[in-house]
């Protein structure tokens, strides 16, 4: 039920419903971006960037930065196996 | 694919293994942590990441299956409003099967009731906008992660005057039943494994009370093997160290304030029930969301009739020892002999995230058997086997 996928803004629908293309690994769907959208960032500032999709809408943004260290972490660590 | 295949990379996987044994190593104690959501332990069985744990290390699968916990009473309801004249009734696909005292959902469809199965609750918004004549009720539930999508809707339809649209609001709150199994059920756990999603919404800073509290540790994770192995290391090493503190592995997505457009939705619509009724858990206080007076016209519940009459589930069916994590799902007598996901008879096994679902999809065996889990990850599994193992 929690499930959620990311996804990638590619154009805006409809700027009034706060509404947005996302491109969900090549299905694109139409996505509110309620939930993301406030007056110091206007929808039209999140094409291109990533975001988690439940339900029909975008649950938050994912930060592409903070992905890439969960994934490099294991590397710093250096138990013997 | 992207953001997710990376997180399930086998080098990475065995990487993650054999750390979490050297820490379990130097902890020498059996530790029991609870995956809380249903999504999780769908990862867990999928990957059949048990295997690969050390003995010690065992997985409790916690109540975060909205569909599981949902009482049969309330789908009894459910079919009351599908069964109004004229009505449309739309529900997430999950939903359909769970058996209630007359039937599922979707033997209701089968009797001649309008029931729709829709991937958004903005769809039945839409439904009620192409069927003017016609009410369209839309059947709510969900944890934190699925109740602001509903109150964005029910915003949108107080916004179109859609006079025809309510919602039959089911929502809980993760954290009260958090602090069920803590306080009242008894059960004998080290940590959690927060729910990656719902925090998405609450943020991490809700879990404090519980950490303060019950001194118990609580690491929010993600959703894939990466997330989930990084998720019981940090917890490990937190026991390890003598820590007990709230820490976040989904910092990807989780902040520690949590949407604040979406908390703020949620207090505009909805308000916390005094009481809500749990399968398997019971009544608990505060851990259910109804909507709020000023949209009171969008509530279901207070414009139709309802049943509302409490029903027992199946007396074979330990559904509530499966959501308390005292029971595994193999040491129910029906499992896989009268309950199966065609044919269930509980909730557990009709949602792809119950944990009888979930076992029964992905392994057959019982405990760490070699069939409990499809060992994706092979290379890193590689223990000999256990003397129990071979007996059985
Ligand atoms: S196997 Fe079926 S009957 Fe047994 S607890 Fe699970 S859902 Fe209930």
């Amino acid at each position: 039920m929690c499930l959620a996928v990311p996804g990638q803004v590619v154009a805006i629908v409809d700027g009034d419903q706060q509404l947005a293309t996302v491109d969900l690994s090549g299905v694109r769907r139409s996505v509110s971006l309620a939930c993301l959208v406030t007056p110091d960032r206007p929808i039209e500032q999140w094409v291109g960037r990533w975001v988690v999709v439940h339900a029909g809408f975008a649950l938050e943004e994912l930060d592409v930065a903070a992905a890439t260290e969960t994934l490099t972490w294991i590397d710093r660590l250096t138990t013997p196996a | 694919m992207k953001f997710v295949t990376e997180f399930r990379d086998p080098a990475s996987v065995a990487g993650w293994v054999r750390e979490i044994a050297h820490l379990a190593q130097r902890l020498d104690r059996p530790v029991a942590l609870m995956e809380v959501c249903g999504g999780q332990t769908h990862t867990i069985f999928k990957h059949g990441l048990e295997a690969l744990l050390p003995e010690t290390v065992e997985l409790i699968h916690g109540p975060g299956c909205p569909v599981c916990i949902m009482p049969r009473g309330r789908i009894d309801d459910a079919i009351a409003l599908a069964e109004q004249p004229g009505m449309i009734f739309a529900t997430f696909g999950d939903a359909l099967r769970v058996p209630g005292a007359r039937g599922s959902l979707m033997q209701a469809k089968a009797r001649g009731a309008d029931v729709r199965v829709v991937y958004s609750p903005l769809d039945a918004l839409t439904l009620a906008q192409t069927h003017p004549d016609r009410p369209v009720v839309f059947f709510g539930l969900g944890f934190e992660t699925t109740a602001p999508a509903v109150a964005m809707t029910i915003l949108a339809a107080a916004r179109a005057q859609q006079a025809n649209f309510s919602v039959f609001c089911n929502h809980v709150l993760v954290v009260p039943a958090l602090e069920f199994l803590l306080q009242a059920s008894g059960l004998r756990l080290d940590g959690f494994i927060g729910p990656g999603h719902v925090s998405a919404v609450i943020g991490t800073d809700p879990y404090q009370a519980v950490v303060d509290r019950y001194q118990k540790p609580v690491v929010v994770g993600g959703f894939e093997p990466i997330d989930l192995l990084q998720s019981i290391w940090m917890l490990l090493l937190q026991l390890v160290e003598g820590r007990c503190a709230v820490e976040n592995q989904y910092h990807r997505l989780v902040k520690p304030e949590g949407n604040s457009p979406a908390l703020a939705a949620l207090a505009q619509v909805f308000t916390v029930r005094e009481q809500f009724e749990w399968r398997g858990l019971g009544s608990l206080p505060r851990s259910g969301l109804a909507i709020a007076p000023a949209f009171a016209a969008f509530d279901a519940e207070q414009r139709y009739c309802l049943p509302s009459q409490a029903s027992e589930d199946s007396p074979v069916c330990q559904c509530g020892l499966i959501l308390q994590g005292k029971l595994k799902p193999w040491e129910c007598s029906a499992f896989g002999r009268g309950c199966t996901p065609d044919h269930p008879l509980g909730a557990c096994m009709v949602s792809s995230e119950g944990a009888c679902a979930a076992y029964y999809k992905y392994g057959h065996g019982g405990p760490r058997s070699p069939m409990a889990a499809p060992r994706r990850f092979a290379e890193a599994s590689a223990r000999p086997p256990l003397q129990s193992e071979l007996a059985r």
